[in-house]
């Protein structure tokens, strides 16, 4: 087995005459969490969407774990996105009309459990993430911070092998997003969840155990942070 | 020029402190990870004793270096009042050291992208270790960790923007060293 759970091999991606990606490869540890840094328009939120099937890059490899990824159909793709893989957004990842525990629910409902045990698993996560008080509350009626627990929970309830976060704190005031960071980390340490982080943010990226720095399209990865 | 400020302040809370119950204070509150050694404790509160800063009382019985209780005097405590009122200098010494390597670099013809990308990497390297400290000590760490998180983090947004202008900047040397040999 891989130490690496996930790897982009020379990935290349345009988006009409854009080119994101130039030959992008990075390589993730299993139960790492990596952040993806760069300026605005490096490409690194592409290398994320990449990552996770959600971008088929136009040439180059994804692996998850021995399963060449870009070569996948849509249906195989959408599979392993719901059941392996979980995701947190800087915004609008609640759907408004349900409730905070609804959400949390949510992927566990559409992977088919019945609902009765979706939601025996998914309330313990809003108490582990202090959303006890917060569970019938509809997105409105929650602050941004809570909001974006809410969505950790989500991404979390179904104990994803990797989670990948876009600016998980983009929209947050600095003491908010360090309690999401600092619960992130712990809830995925205590998993044994790989992390995915893309940021901008420096404080952010000291989360992480490793960054990986995106340029013109391509990952550098530092001397001093070189996979050994 | 804080240790022997500090420990000022710490005896401006009133009762007389032994060096022992000092040096405990300081560490638990602003050693930061690098305990004060005893024989730095005793040798300032020699110099502030010297300097009318303190006074030590009578030597009690017991075993141990010092059995002294230090107080403070009316001198020390009018320091240590002045010194909480002043702000502090300003001094962007690292910006001008990194300054200086990525500005020699391209006049050697050095990697100065590479010389960024180590020092991002050295930057967040520390980062991470102030952020764990946050994640798993007390509100005085967490403080502590902050006030270099941020200065880190002030550096840090300094490489982004130099490794961003590195080529205008490659390009300014290399017509300040044209120059330069033209008048030569």
């Amino acid at each position: 087995m891989s130490e690496f759970i996930l790897e982009a091999r020379d990935v290349h991606r345009a988006f009409g005459q854009t080119q994101a990606l130039r030959g992008a490869s990075v390589a993730v540890r299993r139960g790492e969490i990596l952040s993806i840094m760069g300026p605005s328009g490096s490409g690194k939120s592409t290398l994320l969407h990449c990552l996770a099937g959600i971008y088929t890059p136009n040439q180059g490899e994804v692996w998850f774990d021995g399963t060449r990824v870009d070569t996948l159909g849509e249906t195989k793709r959408t599979e392993l996105r719901r059941d392996a893989f979980g995701f947190v957004f800087q915004f609008g990842q609640l759907v408004p009309e349900l409730t905070a525990l609804d959400n949390v629910a949510l992927p566990l409902l559409l992977a088919k459990q019945p609902r009765r045990q979706a939601y025996a698993q998914a309330a313990p996560w809003l108490e582990r993430l202090g959303l006890e008080e917060h569970g019938d509350h509809r997105s409105g009626e929650l602050s941004g911070g809570q909001a974006q627990r809410v969505a950790l929970a989500r991404a979390l309830v179904h104990k994803p092998r990797v989670l990948f976060a876009d600016e998980p704190t983009g929209a947050l005031d600095t003491l908010t997003g360090e309690t999401v960071m600092n619960l992130l980390v712990t809830a995925a340490r205590e998993e044994g969840t790989t992390v995915v982080l893309v940021t901008h943010d420096v404080r952010v990226a000291a989360y992480a155990d490793r960054e990986v720095v995106v340029r013109d399209g391509r990952a550098v990865t530092t001397p001093s942070s070189a996979v050994a | 020029m804080t240790v022997p400020l500090t420990l000022l302040g710490l005896l401006a809370r009133g009762q007389p402190t032994h060096g022992y119950d000092l040096k405990r204070d300081y560490d638990s509150h602003f050693a930061n990870g690098k305990p004060l050694p005893y024989g730095q404790v005793y040798s300032t509160l020699g110099r502030l004793a010297r300097d009318g800063k303190v006074v030590g009382g009578e030597a009690e019985p017991g075993d141990g270096p010092d059995r002294k209780r230090y107080a403070i005097t009316d001198l020390g405590r009018s320091e240590v009042m002045g010194w909480l009122s002043q702000t502090v200098e300003p001094e962007p010494h690292l910006q001008t050291v990194l300054f200086s390597k990525v500005v020699l670099a391209l006049m050697l013809g050095e990697d100065a992208a590479g010389y960024l990308d180590a020092q991002r990497a050295a930057h967040l390297r520390r980062m991470r270790e102030l952020t764990e400290i946050k994640r798993t000590g007390q509100t005085v760490d967490a403080l502590l960790a902050d006030y270099g998180l941020f200065h880190l983090e002030a550096d840090l947004r300094w490489i982004e923007l130099t490794s961003a202008r590195l080529t205008a900047l490659a390009q300014v040397v290399s017509d300040d060293q044209k120059q330069l040999g033209e008048r030569q």
